[in-house]
């Protein structure tokens, strides 16, 4: 990486500030990592055998993996339940962020408004979404309920990012003529909104549907969702069985790469209709 | 009259559409016994809770160092898995790229390896470290590091084929090397793009780093967990605070930056 940093005798690459900013970021990158590394937690853990005993377990993990504790049908039981969590919280988080992202784009709703509206959404994605799930869990109890709202409220904030940005990119041209034409601001939105912006919208639901899947895995695990994610924490933390939490690994992986696949191809037809 | 029956067919299948997903949603609902109604009530009554219980209180403010202490734990543990895992998935997309690979078998292998990392999620990997480092940084280290590693692959070897073969055919027609090629031509024109990603993904590492402490028992989740499992609330509730100010400073400083170098 260093190549850049020295130009040879003939300086070819001009000295501008993203030049500057760019090595700045590079250095300050480096010397954290340093530091992070050598104030890392070890616990007086030797590195060199534990390496070793990981990729001993990555083996037993990928080849001797088997179900002990639960069978097919209830394995496919958990794992629908954990795609259920991640399926509830996109819809319910796609139907608020709709119409929450017409007031957090710049073009439907005066400056103040957005402004208030992204600072507000800024601030609940920042909060990771295992604490929303563990704070809703104080009131509801650990559970679906809390697991459900506290992943929506991590949606909603993200897909109200994604869905206000496209909302922006629309025509303006497109917006005036319904205006010129004495449509009111629901009809702005239903008739020129709506249609134009519709595939971009469906795009961006998927990949939080994707990334939702994951962070129900997750919520079984640490905040009591349930799911999958609790069936590989008790075979990690309390039975202590690689090989079954083998056999729920290659679930979850199979399902994340057909999501995976599924949000490629949506993002590829979506790009060829915006061409078209 | 052609135009209306195709928008009455656009607009049947939206309906059904629609339809299908709010029915596979009711089953999901089902499925998982959760109630909309009771949901919806649990929303006013956090926050009324909140108001009065989750706000610092002394204690907590007595507290401030061992979690801003934690804290910086955890973004060091975010920013170096972050740095050295973009490295390795640098490497492995120059090998996986269809204008950098040594040779074309080297793209399916290096495309699967990347997707099996970033496919098994972080809470997963965890889950699976935890039995050969046990509670040390390492696990969450680690963890981050291979979701990271498939990550940057799959990017940067987008990255680089959006480049273009020609910068590297040129080079090769002066009879530059492999290693001239690669370092005078494809890592200058993609390095503002992986520091973006890098920025991306440490912002990212954050956030889970504070999920994975919560499971080996390390750094700012750990704490939550602790104060909120002992019913310190107003400790925990700074602890939140204090993530969120963490992470918008580094999304400003990342944006900044991005802003800057793209």
């Amino acid at each position: 990486m260093e190549t850049t940093l020295t130009s040879g005798r003939i300086r070819v690459r001009p000295r501008t500030r993203a030049n500057i900013v760019l090595h700045v970021t590079l250095i300050v990158l480096v010397l954290l990592t340093i530091y992070g590394l050598a104030t890392l937690d070890t616990r007086n853990i030797n590195i060199f055998t534990a390496f070793g005993d990981m990729l001993n377990n990555f083996r037993i993990v990928l080849f001797e993996a088997r179900l002990k504790n639960l069978s097919w049908l209830e394995l496919f039981r958990e794992l629908m339940i954990t795609v259920a969590l991640g399926l509830i919280t996109t819809v319910l988080g796609a139907i608020i962020a709709f119409f929450v992202a017409l007031f957090a784009a710049q073009n439907l709703a005066p400056r103040r408004v957005t402004d208030a509206v992204k600072a507000v959404m800024a601030f609940i994605r920042a909060v990771p979404t295992v604490l929303w799930v563990l704070f809703f869990a104080v009131t509801a109890g650990l559970g679906s309920i809390a697991a459900v709202v506290g992943m929506t409220f991590h949606s909603i904030s993200y897909l109200v990012k994604a869905y206000a940005e496209t909302f922006e990119e629309l025509d303006e041209g497109v917006l005036e003529a319904l205006r010129a034409s004495g449509a009111n601001w629901w009809q702005t939105i239903f008739q020129a909104v709506v249609p134009s912006s519709a595939s971009a919208l469906l795009s961006w639901t998927f990949v939080r549907f994707e990334i939702n899947f994951s962070v129900a895995i997750a919520m079984g695990a640490t905040a009591g969702a349930g799911g999958i994610g609790f069936d590989m924490f008790m075979a990690s933390a309390f039975y202590l069985d690689l090989r079954e939490l083998g056999i729920f690994t290659y679930a979850v992986l199979i399902f994340a790469i057909l999501l995976e696949w599924g949000a490629t191809r949506l993002k590829e037809t979506v790009g060829v209709k915006r061409q078209a | 009259m052609q135009p209306n029956a195709f928008l009455r067919r656009r607009r049947l299948q939206s309906i059904f559409f629609l339809a299908v997903i709010a029915a596979i949603t009711y089953g999901s609902m089902v499925l998982t016994q959760f109630d909309l109604v009771q949901g919806l009530g649990v929303i006013p009554r956090a926050f009324v809770w909140a108001i009065t219980n989750f706000v610092p209180d002394e204690r907590a403010w007595s507290r401030l160092p061992r979690i801003l202490e934690k804290l910086q734990e955890t973004v060091l543990v975010a920013v170096a898995s972050s740095t050295i895992a973009s490295i390795f998935g640098l490497g492995l997309a120059l090998l996986g790229a269809n204008t950098t690979r040594p040779h074309p078998w080297f793209s399916l292998p290096a495309r699967a390896i990347a997707s099996i990392f970033r496919n098994i999620d972080v809470s997963v990997w965890a889950l699976i470290l935890l039995f050969s480092f046990g509670q040390s940084g390492f696990t969450g280290f680690f963890a981050l590091s291979f979701v990271t590693f498939g990550f940057i692959t799959r990017v940067m070897i987008e990255t680089i084929d959006e480049v273009g073969i020609e910068p590297v055919e040129a080079l090769r027609a002066t009879g530059a090397s492999y290693a001239a090629i690669i370092s005078q031509s494809v890592i200058p024109a993609c390095l503002p793009q992986l520091i973006s990603w890098v920025l991306y993904m440490i912002e990212t590492n954050i956030r889970s780093a504070t999920l994975v402490g919560i499971l080996t028992g390390t750094g700012i989740g750990f704490l939550f967990d602790l104060y909120f499992k002992s019913f310190s609330y107003g400790s925990a509730s700074l602890v939140v605070l204090a993530t969120v100010v963490a992470v918008l400073l580094i999304e400003a400083v990342s944006n900044y930056i991005r802003r800057t170098i793209l």
